[in-house]
């Protein structure tokens, strides 16, 4: 479990990114954070592993104060993806995933050997092995990313924006293939993005934020849709314009469910879906809450 | 041709000479130069102060520091060490400042994820950032050796040999022949040089020959300016 006690940020130009934030992140769940450009949500995920520290108030991972950390200790332990990956332009992708691995002393050829495996985790083919991440495109490239932030099995794992700079294709590829992960994984995932539909897709628990690192709701997907919190969560979420009012009509191979813009948003079928991505206003599978 | 074939072994001697007194420099500019510039880099107050001194280092003439070095440093006039140690300062004053540039043009998000994935401070400047700067490096080392080598000729005016004492003995004696022998030997020198410079980026770098055969297209070493001070 993380939890954030009355945290402020202030950068040195004064800058107040996060505001006294309160927030508990649960363990082995996906927690998204969501908001517009320059909320605090980069500067929220950078604290959990000190790449930024708070001006004031306690971050706590497991009941631990981290301001007692070794950054770099307490790094090497937490996974962390980025947008553009990051990923090491003068490594081999083998070389990039078992970066951390090597970092902690682990033994090159059994080093290499788990960054094999990861490929196939990630579901990348283990032919890239050898190239540069300048040979992958952008989204072998997040792969690769993703493989690299869980190269030392680390309980958590910080995602920013990690999808956000590929095309609308291979990023639902990549988010169902993150549902997959943490159905097989069961991490304590920290998930930021812009996008409200990539986190209603994720997110076991999802916090809204205005500037200022400010929460304006936090709850499941459900709870949020069903009941927004105030004006503004309708609006960041839609259900404002009535965006997000389904109503059926029927079509020539059943009955279409319409979108509150009239837009054709998909069509009923009755099985429901147990298995498999779960979507907005349904939670997922079995979640066992550890540690 | 007789004239070159009955001094051989004075222009090889010559020719010797001349490598040692610009390989020095330049291998211990490098060495001298990276971690100044990376402390510049660092810190941006120093960063100015050092790109400041070693512009104006630069812009002094080479003739003109060697025979100032040994009332400086109390150096015999003619020690080639007056030689060797101004074009070292020659070559520390190109490389700072371009050391400091490459490791500040290092891509803000690489150097971020180094830092989440756990690398230290020193282990990401040594393992990341600098490697990173290896193409910028590269080609500074190629305009710093070119520029030593020619710059080696100029200490025979002060009586330290070099090939370059083939242009004033020949233009003394008014003979083109040795003159072009100074020349020859000189240009194939600094080419000799700069190959082997860009065969060990191939070897260190590979990575940074690496081309996108479909959109973005990446680096591949510029080719150096050769600027004479
Ligand atoms: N190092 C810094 N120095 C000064 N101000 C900063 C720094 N980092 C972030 N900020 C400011 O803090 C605020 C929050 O930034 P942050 O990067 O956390 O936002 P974000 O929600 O991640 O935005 P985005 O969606 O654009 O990534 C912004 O106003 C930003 O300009
Ligand atoms: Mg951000």
């Amino acid at each position: 479990m993380i939890e954030f006690r009355s945290v402020t940020k202030q950068f040195p130009d004064g800058t107040r990114a996060v505001d006294s934030l309160s927030l508990v992140i649960p363990s082995r769940k996906t927690t998204v954070l969501v908001g517009s450009s320059g909320s605090g949500k980069t500067t929220i995920l950078r604290m959990i592993n000190r790449m930024v520290d708070p001006t004031s108030g306690v971050v706590e991972i497991d009941g631990d104060d981290i301001a007692g950390k070794e950054p770099v200790k307490l790094r090497r332990g937490i996974g962390y993806v980025m947008q553009n990956s990051g990923l090491l332009p003068h490594r081999k992708v083998i070389d990039n995933i078992a970066t951390v691995l090597y970092l902690t002393g682990v033994a090159r050829g059994r080093a290499r050997g788990r960054a094999l495996e990861l490929m196939d985790t990630v579901g990348l083919d283990r032919a890239f092995a050898d190239r540069y991440p300048s040979q992958l495109s952008g989204g072998q490239q997040q792969r690769v990313g993703v493989a690299r932030g869980l190269a030392v099995d680390p309980n958590i794992l910080l995602m920013d924006e990690p999808f956000g700079a590929v095309d609308p294709i291979v990023r639902s590829e990549l988010q169902q293939e993150l549902l997959r992960l943490q159905r097989e994984l069961g991490k304590t995932v920290v998930f930021v993005t812009h996008d409200i539909d990539e986190a209603f897709l994720l997110g076991d628990q999802i916090a809204i934020l205005k500037t200022g690192g400010e929460i304006a709701q936090l709850g499941t997907p459900t709870e949020i849709l069903s009941n927004p919190a105030d004006d503004f969560v309708s609006s960041f979420v839609g259900t404002d314009r009535g965006a997000r009012a389904l109503h059926l009509a029927p079509g020539r191979f059943g009955n279409l469910v319409i979108d509150g813009t009239g837009r054709p948003a998909g069509i009923l079928v009755n099985e429901s879906p147990t298995e498999g991505p779960s979507w907005p206003g349904q939670t997922r599978g079995p979640s066992t809450d550890g540690r | 041709m007789s004239w070159l074939l009955a001094n051989l072994d004075m222009v090889l001697s010559l020719t010797l000479d001349h490598i040692w007194l610009s390989v020095v420099p330049i291998v211990l500019g490098f060495l001298l130069a990276v971690p100044i510039g990376a402390i510049a880099n660092r810190y941006h107050l120093v960063r100015g102060t050092l790109v400041t001194a070693s512009g104006i280092l630069y812009a002094v003439p080479s003739l003109a520091l060697f025979v100032l070095l040994p009332s400086i440093i109390g150096t015999q006039i003619l020690d080639p060490l007056n030689v060797i140690i101004a074009l070292t300062l020659y070559a520390v004053a190109l490389m700072v400042r371009t050391t400091a540039d490459a490791l500040a043009d290092v891509e803000p998000d690489v150097i971020q994820s180094a830092k989440a994935m756990g690398y230290s401070t020193w282990g990401r400047l040594v393992r990341v950032e600098l490697p990173l700067s290896g193409p910028v490096l590269l080609a500074g080392m190629r305009v710093v050796a070119v520029s030593t080598v020619s710059l080696v000729s100029v200490g025979a005016l002060i009586g330290v040999n070099s090939l370059g004492y083939l242009f004033i003995d020949g233009f003394q004696r008014n003979f083109p022949l040795e003159i072009l022998v100074g020349i020859i030997g000189t240009v194939v020198i600094a080419l000799v040089f700069d190959g082997l410079l860009v065969l060990m980026g191939r070897f260190l770098l590979p990575w940074s020959r690496i081309t996108r055969t479909n959109g973005r297209l990446i680096v591949v070493q510029d080719d150096p300016v050769v600027i004479n001070p």
